[in-house]
Protein backbone atom coordinates (compact mmCIF):
# COMPACT_ATOMS: atom_id res chain seq x y z
CA UNK A 1 0.00 0.00 0.00
CA UNK A 2 1.37 3.35 -0.96
CA UNK A 3 1.41 6.22 1.49
CA UNK A 4 1.75 8.66 -1.35
CA UNK A 5 -1.39 10.72 -1.58
CA UNK A 6 -1.86 12.33 -4.92
CA UNK A 7 -4.69 14.84 -5.16
CA UNK A 8 -7.62 13.33 -6.97
CA UNK A 9 -6.12 9.88 -7.31
CA UNK A 10 -8.62 7.50 -5.79
CA UNK A 11 -7.36 4.56 -3.80
CA UNK A 12 -9.51 1.49 -3.76
CA UNK A 13 -9.90 -1.15 -1.08
CA UNK A 14 -11.94 -4.25 -1.78
CA UNK A 15 -14.15 -5.19 1.15
CA UNK A 16 -14.68 -8.94 1.18
CA UNK A 17 -13.62 -10.06 4.66
CA UNK A 18 -13.15 -8.94 8.23
CA UNK A 19 -9.55 -7.86 7.76
CA UNK A 20 -10.53 -5.57 4.88
CA UNK A 21 -12.40 -3.37 7.36
CA UNK A 22 -9.07 -2.94 9.16
CA UNK A 23 -7.40 -2.08 5.84
CA UNK A 24 -10.01 0.58 5.11
CA UNK A 25 -9.39 2.14 8.55
CA UNK A 26 -5.63 2.16 7.97
CA UNK A 27 -5.88 3.70 4.51
CA UNK A 28 -8.31 6.39 5.66
CA UNK A 29 -6.06 7.18 8.61
CA UNK A 30 -3.02 7.56 6.34
CA UNK A 31 -4.88 9.79 3.90
CA UNK A 32 -6.43 11.87 6.72
CA UNK A 33 -3.00 12.52 8.23
CA UNK A 34 -1.60 13.47 4.83
CA UNK A 35 -4.51 15.87 4.20
CA UNK A 36 -3.75 17.49 7.57
CA UNK A 37 -7.06 16.84 9.26
CA UNK A 38 -7.00 17.61 12.97
CA UNK A 39 -6.61 14.64 15.30
CA UNK A 40 -10.28 14.76 16.32
CA UNK A 41 -11.39 14.96 12.68
CA UNK A 42 -9.08 12.08 11.74
CA UNK A 43 -10.59 10.04 14.54
CA UNK A 44 -14.14 10.89 13.50
CA UNK A 45 -13.51 10.06 9.84
CA UNK A 46 -11.73 6.77 10.58
CA UNK A 47 -14.53 5.77 12.95
CA UNK A 48 -17.20 6.63 10.35
CA UNK A 49 -15.23 4.68 7.72
CA UNK A 50 -15.04 1.69 10.04
CA UNK A 51 -18.81 1.69 10.55
CA UNK A 52 -19.56 2.05 6.85
CA UNK A 53 -16.99 -0.53 5.76
CA UNK A 54 -18.50 -3.01 8.19
CA UNK A 55 -21.98 -2.25 6.82
CA UNK A 56 -20.70 -2.84 3.28
CA UNK A 57 -19.41 -6.24 4.41
CA UNK A 58 -22.23 -7.36 6.70
CA UNK A 59 -25.31 -5.94 4.97
CA UNK A 60 -24.04 -5.40 1.43
CA UNK A 61 -22.31 -8.78 1.24
CA UNK A 62 -19.02 -7.08 0.37
CA UNK A 63 -18.03 -4.34 -2.03
CA UNK A 64 -15.44 -1.62 -2.04
CA UNK A 65 -14.28 1.66 -0.58
CA UNK A 66 -12.74 4.39 -2.70
CA UNK A 67 -10.76 7.08 -0.90
CA UNK A 68 -9.99 10.37 -2.66
CA UNK A 69 -8.40 13.62 -1.56
CA UNK A 70 -10.58 16.46 -2.81
CA UNK A 71 -10.02 20.18 -2.96
CA UNK A 72 -12.83 22.71 -2.80
CA UNK A 73 -10.50 25.52 -3.77
CA UNK A 74 -10.59 26.79 -0.21
CA UNK A 75 -9.68 23.67 1.67
CA UNK A 76 -8.80 20.05 1.32
CA UNK A 77 -10.98 17.19 2.26
CA UNK A 78 -11.36 13.46 1.98
CA UNK A 79 -14.14 11.76 0.14
CA UNK A 80 -14.91 8.09 0.59
CA UNK A 81 -17.38 6.13 -1.48
CA UNK A 82 -18.64 2.81 -0.12
CA UNK A 83 -20.39 0.72 -2.73
CA UNK A 84 -21.95 -2.71 -2.72
CA UNK A 85 -24.30 -4.72 -4.91
CA UNK A 86 -26.22 -6.10 -1.97
CA UNK A 87 -29.95 -6.05 -1.28
CA UNK A 88 -30.04 -2.26 -0.80
CA UNK A 89 -32.00 -0.45 1.86
CA UNK A 90 -35.78 -0.48 1.47
CA UNK A 91 -36.66 2.02 4.20
CA UNK A 92 -33.91 4.61 4.37
CA UNK A 93 -35.51 6.78 7.06
CA UNK A 94 -35.78 3.77 9.32
CA UNK A 95 -32.20 2.67 8.58
CA UNK A 96 -30.96 6.12 9.54
CA UNK A 97 -32.73 6.02 12.91
CA UNK A 98 -30.53 5.65 15.98
CA UNK A 99 -30.91 2.20 17.45
CA UNK A 100 -32.56 0.56 14.45
CA UNK A 101 -30.79 -2.59 13.33
CA UNK A 102 -31.49 -5.70 11.31
CA UNK A 103 -28.11 -7.22 12.03
CA UNK A 104 -28.05 -7.53 15.80
CA UNK A 105 -25.73 -4.56 16.26
CA UNK A 106 -26.34 -1.36 18.16
CA UNK A 107 -28.01 0.37 15.22
CA UNK A 108 -25.56 3.25 15.34
CA UNK A 109 -23.45 2.50 12.28
CA UNK A 110 -25.31 4.48 9.64
CA UNK A 111 -26.82 7.20 11.84
CA UNK A 112 -23.61 7.58 13.87
CA UNK A 113 -21.38 7.71 10.78
CA UNK A 114 -23.57 10.47 9.36
CA UNK A 115 -22.98 12.60 12.45
CA UNK A 116 -19.21 12.13 12.23
CA UNK A 117 -18.72 13.52 8.71
CA UNK A 118 -19.44 16.86 7.05
CA UNK A 119 -21.29 15.54 4.02
CA UNK A 120 -23.25 12.32 3.76
CA UNK A 121 -25.03 11.09 0.68
CA UNK A 122 -26.71 7.75 0.24
CA UNK A 123 -28.01 6.21 -2.95
CA UNK A 124 -29.90 2.98 -2.48
CA UNK A 125 -33.08 1.11 -3.24
CA UNK A 126 -34.29 -2.40 -2.60
CA UNK A 127 -32.44 -4.76 -4.93
CA UNK A 128 -30.18 -2.06 -6.32
CA UNK A 129 -27.23 -2.10 -3.92
CA UNK A 130 -26.04 0.78 -1.80
CA UNK A 131 -23.66 3.62 -2.51
CA UNK A 132 -22.71 5.93 0.35
CA UNK A 133 -20.51 8.98 -0.18
CA UNK A 134 -19.04 10.82 2.78
CA UNK A 135 -16.76 13.86 2.89
CA UNK A 136 -14.77 15.37 5.72
CA UNK A 137 -13.14 18.78 5.22
CA UNK A 138 -9.97 20.03 6.87
CA UNK A 139 -10.76 23.03 9.07
CA UNK B 1 -6.12 -13.61 13.21
CA UNK B 2 -4.34 -11.84 16.05
CA UNK B 3 -5.19 -12.74 19.63
CA UNK B 4 -5.07 -10.22 22.42
CA UNK B 5 -3.14 -11.57 25.44
CA UNK B 6 -4.81 -11.63 28.86
CA UNK B 7 -2.29 -11.20 31.72
CA UNK B 8 -2.90 -12.16 35.33
CA UNK B 9 -1.40 -9.80 37.89
CA UNK B 10 -2.29 -10.67 41.47
CA UNK B 11 -6.07 -10.64 41.73
CA UNK B 12 -6.45 -8.78 38.45
CA UNK B 13 -6.59 -9.60 34.77
CA UNK B 14 -4.95 -7.03 32.53
CA UNK B 15 -5.74 -6.71 28.85
CA UNK B 16 -3.78 -4.20 26.84
CA UNK B 17 -5.14 -3.93 23.32
CA UNK B 18 -2.18 -3.13 21.08
CA UNK B 19 -3.47 -4.03 17.64
CA UNK B 20 -6.13 -2.66 15.32
CA UNK B 21 -8.55 -5.50 16.05
CA UNK B 22 -10.65 -7.07 13.39
CA UNK B 23 -14.12 -7.99 14.59
CA UNK B 24 -13.27 -11.66 15.07
CA UNK B 25 -10.35 -10.72 17.32
CA UNK B 26 -12.68 -8.65 19.49
CA UNK B 27 -15.13 -11.53 19.79
CA UNK B 28 -12.33 -13.96 20.65
CA UNK B 29 -11.10 -11.60 23.38
CA UNK B 30 -14.58 -11.56 24.90
CA UNK B 31 -14.58 -15.35 25.13
CA UNK B 32 -10.97 -15.62 26.32
CA UNK B 33 -11.64 -13.15 29.12
CA UNK B 34 -14.74 -14.95 30.34
CA UNK B 35 -12.79 -18.19 30.50
CA UNK B 36 -9.83 -16.60 32.29
CA UNK B 37 -12.10 -14.94 34.89
CA UNK B 38 -13.56 -18.32 35.78
CA UNK B 39 -10.24 -20.17 35.62
CA UNK B 40 -8.37 -17.67 37.81
CA UNK B 41 -11.17 -16.49 40.10
CA UNK B 42 -10.00 -12.93 39.57
CA UNK B 43 -12.37 -10.20 40.72
CA UNK B 44 -11.09 -7.37 38.58
CA UNK B 45 -10.43 -6.79 34.89
CA UNK B 46 -8.56 -3.83 33.47
CA UNK B 47 -8.79 -3.15 29.76
CA UNK B 48 -6.18 -0.71 28.56
CA UNK B 49 -7.16 1.02 25.31
CA UNK B 50 -4.34 3.59 25.28
CA UNK B 51 -3.11 2.26 21.94
CA UNK B 52 -6.52 2.33 20.23
CA UNK B 53 -6.88 5.31 17.90
CA UNK B 54 -10.56 4.63 17.36
CA UNK B 55 -13.38 2.84 19.17
CA UNK B 56 -16.25 2.18 16.81
CA UNK B 57 -19.67 0.77 17.68
CA UNK B 58 -18.44 -2.81 17.39
CA UNK B 59 -15.57 -2.38 19.84
CA UNK B 60 -17.82 -0.24 22.06
CA UNK B 61 -20.34 -3.05 22.16
CA UNK B 62 -17.55 -5.53 22.95
CA UNK B 63 -16.45 -3.39 25.91
CA UNK B 64 -20.04 -3.23 27.21
CA UNK B 65 -20.43 -6.99 26.79
CA UNK B 66 -17.19 -7.70 28.61
CA UNK B 67 -18.31 -5.49 31.49
CA UNK B 68 -21.66 -7.31 31.70
CA UNK B 69 -20.19 -10.78 31.35
CA UNK B 70 -17.55 -10.16 34.00
CA UNK B 71 -20.15 -8.74 36.39
CA UNK B 72 -22.14 -11.94 36.08
CA UNK B 73 -18.93 -13.82 36.84
CA UNK B 74 -18.29 -11.69 39.97
CA UNK B 75 -15.60 -9.45 38.47
CA UNK B 76 -15.56 -5.72 37.90
CA UNK B 77 -14.23 -4.23 34.65
CA UNK B 78 -12.51 -0.90 34.29
CA UNK B 79 -11.61 0.52 30.87
CA UNK B 80 -8.56 2.75 31.07
CA UNK B 81 -6.52 5.00 28.80
CA UNK B 82 -9.15 6.31 26.42
CA UNK B 83 -7.74 9.08 24.24
CA UNK B 84 -9.57 12.43 24.28
CA UNK B 85 -10.30 12.30 20.52
CA UNK B 86 -11.75 8.81 20.95
CA UNK B 87 -14.01 9.99 23.78
CA UNK B 88 -15.27 12.93 21.70
CA UNK B 89 -15.95 10.67 18.72
CA UNK B 90 -17.71 8.00 20.80
CA UNK B 91 -20.16 10.49 22.22
CA UNK B 92 -20.91 11.95 18.80
CA UNK B 93 -21.33 8.45 17.40
CA UNK B 94 -24.00 7.94 20.04
CA UNK B 95 -22.25 5.40 22.25
CA UNK B 96 -22.40 6.17 25.94
CA UNK B 97 -20.70 2.97 27.17
CA UNK B 98 -23.40 2.50 29.80
CA UNK B 99 -22.38 0.34 32.70
CA UNK B 100 -18.68 0.63 31.99
CA UNK B 101 -16.37 1.99 34.64
CA UNK B 102 -13.52 4.06 33.32
CA UNK B 103 -10.29 5.44 34.73
CA UNK B 104 -7.62 7.64 33.21
CA UNK B 105 -4.81 5.11 33.44
CA UNK B 106 -3.93 1.62 34.66
CA UNK B 107 -2.81 2.86 38.07
CA UNK B 108 -6.12 4.64 38.76
CA UNK B 109 -7.96 1.62 37.41
CA UNK B 110 -6.23 -0.61 39.94
CA UNK B 111 -7.14 1.83 42.74
CA UNK B 112 -10.76 1.90 41.60
CA UNK B 113 -10.97 -1.89 41.62
CA UNK B 114 -9.34 -2.10 45.03
CA UNK B 115 -11.88 0.37 46.42
CA UNK B 116 -14.78 -1.48 44.86
CA UNK B 117 -13.61 -4.75 46.38
CA UNK B 118 -12.66 -3.71 49.90
CA UNK B 119 -15.35 -3.79 52.55
CA UNK B 120 -15.89 -0.37 54.01
CA UNK B 121 -13.71 0.16 57.04
CA UNK B 122 -14.73 2.48 59.87
CA UNK B 123 -12.18 4.96 58.53
CA UNK B 124 -13.98 5.17 55.21
CA UNK B 125 -17.25 5.82 56.98
CA UNK B 126 -15.74 8.86 58.64
CA UNK B 127 -16.08 7.46 62.16
CA UNK B 128 -13.31 8.52 64.50
CA UNK B 129 -12.75 5.67 66.90
CA UNK B 130 -10.56 7.90 69.08
CA UNK B 131 -8.47 5.05 70.44
CA UNK B 132 -6.62 7.45 72.70
CA UNK B 133 -9.56 7.43 75.07
CA UNK B 134 -8.62 3.91 76.03
CA UNK B 135 -5.13 4.99 77.07
CA UNK B 136 -1.91 4.89 75.12
CA UNK B 137 -1.17 1.74 73.27
CA UNK B 138 1.46 -0.38 74.95
CA UNK B 139 3.90 -1.99 72.68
Amino acid sequence: MTTDVGLGEPQLVTIAADEDVVRVRQLVRTVAVAAKLSLVDQTKLVTAASELARNTLVYGGGGGAEVTVVDSGRRKGIRIVFADDGPGIADLDLALTDGYTTGGGLGLGLSGARRLVDEFDIDTAAGRGTRITVTKWAR
Amino acid sequence: MDRVPVLKIGDLLLVSIQVDMQDQTALALQEDLAERIVATGCHGVIIDITALDIVDSFVGRMLSSIASISRVLDAETVVVGMRPAVAITLVELGLSLDGIRTALNVERGIELLAQAREPETPDDLGIDLDLDRFGPATS
